[in-house]
């Protein structure tokens, strides 16, 4: 019998059309209904008391919560269990996961040590396999317990697709309030799946594009006032925020190296809109692009040694490739229609975009030379989409209509598994951290 | 809960019994908040309140008819938007006549200083939108600047789609916020 893991995998090769070399170029949502999801069984985690299975309890919930959401998982009714005397510390009656179609099982137990911290330990069971695919304990303190789930469930995800998993992280976006002509904006911050949202910024002035560090302690972004527009970093640990520095002109667009030692924007100057980069350690400033046209929404390749960046030198916007000093420009996008918001991915093998053509908006991707274009959605406005640290999955904001509220909207890179991310309120320009430490 | 939560030790043991720290960053004490980042510490799940803030553009109204010189008379009798095809930055003719009223109203005026705000419809990127806002709002500058008025009285922005005119989604409203605006900024009676 073949292994979970491998079915998985298979089935992740099928989606992103590497088992299908013969496939068209662009394709509209491709093979949507391909992935079907794993039957999963996630039983409640055991408690030696009940607040310990209280706590095991919702860990479980968050587990299977975030392992839904990816799509490659379909958690089954703990109502539908036929074991119900599962023990950490034995093996599971496997014929009894096989009988409900549970191809793989997560069990575990939550402890409330002596000196109040929460430990959870669980294993990953391959039941048709009859055999143990994970066994790990994590430790922390007890109001860390929602962590403590998203790490179980990134272990999950990656033992069964082989990719690394996206759960413990957070998401910084911008929240919308207020009329269409005097909106409000402040920067919130969220955990992925939606839970512990507040606020960064009270909204006096206008918070636009915010972007996280390699890191994920600081977060770069444009503040625009009545008469100015700058770019500030925010330290998430002092809350501090510092301004990238006086320039003659406006400034936008910024994004961080990988290193996280610098950072890109763009600069207009009488009209002029150009790339520079910022050494953030020496503060030198170095100009990238010195073309009249438009150039502007830089984002680092995965090795920072190249950026892609938005321009219309040729006349209508479209995407392009460089060296950091600038040598080397290039154009990637060829296909109808309006390119912009370039973002390289983190594993390199693609650079996400918005697509412009007939009066809709989409949300697409393409490998660095230009080949290989996908289009994943399509609205009255998809824009500002954002990476998940493992290259999997994108968010992004649409407004369904116009007037219709920007949401926030995740989907995978296959283009399958759309779905609202889970903050219902409006918000727009997501940024997704790097996994927790 | 506070609003960023120090990384709390959390730590990872690969196989039952084996300890492996995999991280156990030290709590940070929570700093004296900056005036400028208001903190929010707890969360209420409704729509964030409408603060009382300044609107981004004023315009003062005189209690009776426009006092010559003021910012009611720059809008009345010189106009303050001139409007632009989509994706376009350059002046319109029906936009030539009125920045040369604009023109000519500063002249008369010249302790008058203005910025002119580079507006785009919604349907464009933001990123996009700031920079082709900030060429409209070059063009007006060069314009103006062109008709006499002195560089050092104008200052430009963008404020791209973040502020439209007309709330409206025709196409009537699209070409209304596609537009460059002259705020005036000093030296106008209210």
């Amino acid at each position: 019998m073949r292994s979970v893991a491998f079915a998985v995998l298979v089935l992740l090769s099928i989606a992103l059309g590497v088992a299908l070399p013969a496939r068209a170029a662009v394709e509209i949502n491709v093979n949507r209904g391909v992935i079907q999801p794993l039957p999963i069984a996630i039983a409640p985690m055991t408690g030696a008391d009940p607040r310990a299975q209280g706590i095991g309890g919702d860990v479980s919930r968050v587990i299977a919560a975030d392992l839904e959401r990816s799509g490659f998982f379909r958690p089954l009714s703990p109502d539908s269990f036929i074991q119900r005397d599962l023990n950490i510390d034995d093996t599971p009656r496997f014929g009894d996961w096989k009988t409900i179609n549970a191809q793989a099982l997560v069990n575990g137990r939550a402890t409330i040590e002596p000196d109040g911290r929460l430990r959870v330990d669980f294993r990953l069971w391959d039941t048709f396999g009859e055999k143990q695919v994970l066994g790990l304990q994590f430790t922390s303190t007890g109001e860390d317990w929602r962590r403590i789930a998203h790490k179980i469930a990134d272990a999950v995800y990656k033992a069964m697709t082989g990719e690394d998993g996206y759960f413990d992280t957070r998401i910084v976006f911008v929240a919308e309030s207020g009329p269409r002509k005097s909106k409000v904006k402040r920067l919130a911050i969220m955990d992925q799946d939606g839970a512990n949202p507040s606020y960064l910024t009270e909204g006096s002035y206008l918070v636009l594009s915010p972007r996280f560090s390699p890191n994920g302690h600081q977060i770069t972004y444009m503040a625009l006032r009545a008469d100015s527009a700058r770019v500030y970093i925010l330290d998430l640990e002092t809350n501090r925020q510092e301004s990238l520095g006086a320039f003659q002109g406006m400034v936008f667009s910024p994004r961080f190296s990988p290193d996280g030692l610098r950072v890109a924007f763009s600069v207009d100057r009488n009209g002029n809109t150009d790339v520079y980069t910022m050494d953030l350690r020496s503060r030198a400033v170095t100009r990238v692009t010195t073309d009249a046209a438009i150039d502007t929404s830089p984002s680092f390749s995965p090795d920072g040694r190249q950026l892609v960046f938005n321009s219309d030198r040729g006349g209508s916007p479209q995407l392009y490739v460089m060296n950091l000093d600038g040598s080397g420009v290039h154009r990637i996008s060829f296909g109808q229609g309006r390119y912009t918001t370039p973002v390289w991915g983190p594993k390199g093998d693609f650079i996400a975009f918005t697509r412009q053509q007939g009066g809709e908006f989409h949300i697409g991707v393409m490998k660095p030379d230009g080949s290989d274009e996908r289009t994943l959605t399509t609205s009255y406005l998809d824009e500002s989409p954002a990476w998940a640290p493992n290259g999997r999955v994108l968010i992004f904001s649409r407004e369904a209509g116009h007037g219709s509220a920007p949401r926030l909207y995740t989907v995978d890179v296959s283009g399958q598994n759309l779905r609202p991310a889970p903050y219902n309120l409006p918000a727009t320009d997501p940024t997704w951290s790097p996994l927790l430490k | 809960m506070s609003l960023i939560t120090a990384s709390n030790a959390l730590t990872f043991a690969a196989a039952f019994g084996a300890v492996a720290a995999l991280s156990a960053c030290a709590s940070h004490p929570k700093p004296p908040e900056p005036a400028a980042v208001a903190s929010t510490p707890s969360y209420t799940p409704s729509p964030p309140p409408v603060d009382n803030r300044p609107p981004l553009r004023e315009a003062a109204m005189a209690p009776t008819g426009p006092e010559p010189g003021s910012v009611q008379d720059f809008v009345i009798s010189a106009g303050d938007r001139v409007y632009f095809d989509y994706d376009q930055y350059a002046v319109r003719p029906d936009g030539r006549t009125a920045l040369d009223k604009q023109a000519a109203w500063l002249e008369r005026y010249p302790q008058v200083g203005v910025r002119i705000e580079g507006n785009c419809d919604e349907r464009g990127t933001r990123e996009y939108n700031f920079a082709l806002g900030a060429r409209r709002a070059d063009s007006i500058k060069a314009y103006l600047i062109d008709r006499g008025v002195s560089p050092g009285r104008i200052t430009t922005i963008s404020y791209g789609k973040e502020r439209p005119l007309d709330e409206g989604g025709s196409e009537d409203a699209m070409a209304k916020n596609r537009n460059g605006h002259t705020a005036l900024t000093s030296g106008a009676g209210s």
